[in-house]
């Protein structure tokens, strides 16, 4: 059976041409990029290469991107490296609840030290209202981070506004960009941002490689030390494959984003208005207009998640939910019950990310399937009897 | 996290699925924060299980578990249901990934609250005829 990936979420498969990139990075371009012979030249010579494409992809100059082994680093950079670097200016941070876990526990941690955090409510879309950053914001606020689209919900943040907001108060503004990097225009002038996290296996790149941005000037504490590389932020040889396939992953997404955007969202869109004609009682779950071209998430009526994703599995269709069951933990998605869902709503969550090699036929055979798989349940379940 | 051939089995073809008619106890379990809600209906004839239905609300292993014990309580006297534990269904299915083991609890609150309503309204009507 031909296995239908759409869970580009999670994840993304890495492209042949990013592959064929790093290749020669493990064998005869081995070196260390800090040695000052030719096999330390020609790896670094890579680096400083695909730095720049990195950059050109979010309009940034290329000293201010720092490689990082991931999306999960540069918001613990971000977030820790702000904190640290600023206490002596003030000890408050304001993010939102549908955070990533990566911010969300970061700034758990900060919490247990000296630092104050303030969650800011999200509307029913998941949406931040920039007014509530305005009056969270004190004269002891040193950082706003608030992500610029969500994982799940897929909504899209007012980042630049909510930049304008923390500029003017004088506090650094961060943004975990995973979802948006490669995805959509990216612009960190247009966004106002001086902190902005990537993760290149989000963008057909390779796993284990990020980068944040930092503003020209922005005050950071490094993680690592021990080393001169990434202009002494953050010390460790470098993932020389690693980094020069995200820059062959930006340099691609770049020249392909207008084109990518457009083919994507036709099928998200066919996607979505064929579930909602052939099931019904479900309902979208994130901002209708204000979302990622590529994510689809619904909310199934009477079933549960995990149920449904085991059964799309055996028909060979990967997705995903923000189900406690599917989780390993007994807590359904922190994103949806910040939204105001209920939980059945909640633990009856299903999310499609479409991504580079989706097709029409794929989206095809998930409306051809899922109608049935929901029926199924529904014909189980306890919560349907009580409502005829 | 990986389910058993058992579990899958029970999971794509569960066992007596559905509402019956007239049972003699309804066991009704769970809730929507935890994500699981099972209903069991149990049909009772001279102290043993004649029949046993179930509607489950879950992950694959609250379907699988709530398949399995209906299949184990089927002719068994009501005092040998009450001696089956979660653990026993959980053995019964080839075992369950360690975050699903508290979903094979549910399985077991429902047997002992279909029992307990079933016994409840057994003692009333008894109670009923003997003032009549």
């Amino acid at each position: 059976m031909r296995r239908i990936y759409l869970d580009y979420a999670a994840t993304t498969p890495t492209h042949p041409e990013v592959v064929k990139a790093m290749l020669p990075y493990f064998t005869d371009a081995f070196g260390n990029p800090s040695s000052i012979y030719s096999y330390g030249q020609e790896a670094k010579g890579a680096i400083d290469e695909a730095r720049d494409k990195v950059a050109s992809l979010i309009g940034a100059h290329n000293e201010e991107i720092v490689f990082t082994s991931g999306g999960t680093e540069a918001d613990n950079l971000a977030l820790k490296g702000a904190a640290l670097a600023n206490e002596n200016r003030g000890n408050h941070i304001i993010t939102s609840p549908i955070e990533h876990h990566a911010v969300l526990e970061t700034c758990q941690f900060l919490e247990k030290g000296k630092f104050n955090i303030t969650y800011l409510p999200v509307d029913e879309y998941g949406m931040v209202n920039p007014d509530d950053v305005r009056r969270a914001i004190t004269d002891k606020t040193i950082l706003v981070s608030i992500m610029h689209a969500n994982n799940e919900a897929g909504t899209i943040e007012p980042i630049a506004e909510i930049g304008r907001i923390a500029k003017e108060a004088g506090a650094y503004f961060h943004t975990d960009a995973v979802q948006t990097v490669g995805h959509i225009q990216v612009d960190i002038k247009e966004l106002d941002v001086d902190l902005l996290s990537m993760s290149a296996h989000k963008l057909c790149g390779p796993k284990g490689v990020g980068a944040l941005y930092v503003r020209k000037g922005t005050k950071l504490t490094p993680l690592m030390h021990g080393g001169e590389q990434e202009r002494r932020r953050r010390a460790s040889t470098e993932n020389v494959p690693g980094i020069v396939g995200f820059g062959k992953a930006a340099e691609l997404a770049r020249q392909e984003m207008n084109e990518e955007v457009e083919r994507v969202t036709c099928l998200r869109d066919k996607l979505l208005q064929g579930l909602l004609e052939r099931i019904d009682h479900i309902r979208l779950n994130g901002h209708p207009v204000k979302r990622l071209p590529n994510n689809v998430n619904i909310s199934v009526d009477f079933v549960e998640g995990e149920s449904m994703l085991l059964n799309l599995d055996l028909e060979g269709i990967c997705a995903s939910t923000g189900s406690a069951c599917s989780s390993g933990s007994l807590e359904a998605s922190h994103v949806l019950l910040a939204m105001g869902l209920p939980h059945e709503h909640a633990h009856g969550s299903l999310r499609f990310t479409l991504g580079k090699w989706t097709n029409e036929e794929e989206i095809e055979r998930v409306l051809e399937t899922l109608p049935g798989i929901v029926a199924r349940l529904r014909a189980m379940s306890p919560l349907l009897k009580s409502r005829k | 996290m990986k389910y058993s051939e058992k579990v899958m089995d029970h999971f794509r073809n569960p066992r007596n699925v559905g509402e019956m008619e007239n049972p003699d106890g309804i066991g009704h379990v769970g809730n929507p924060v935890c994500g699981d809600i099972m209903e069991l209906y149990i049909k009772v004839n001279d102290d043993t299980i004649t029949d046993a239905r179930f509607k489950t609300f879950g992950c694959g292993a609250a379907i699988a578990t709530s398949s399995m014990v209906t299949e184990m309580v089927i002719g068994k006297s009501l005092s040998e249901a009450l001696k089956i534990s979660n653990q026993a269904v959980v053995e019964a299915l080839g075992g369950l990934p360690p975050a699903k083991m508290h979903c094979s609890a549910l399985a077991e609150e429902a047997l002992k609250s279909a029992i307990e309503d079933y016994r409840s309204k057994y003692k009333k009507s008894r109670d009923n005829e003997e003032k009549g």
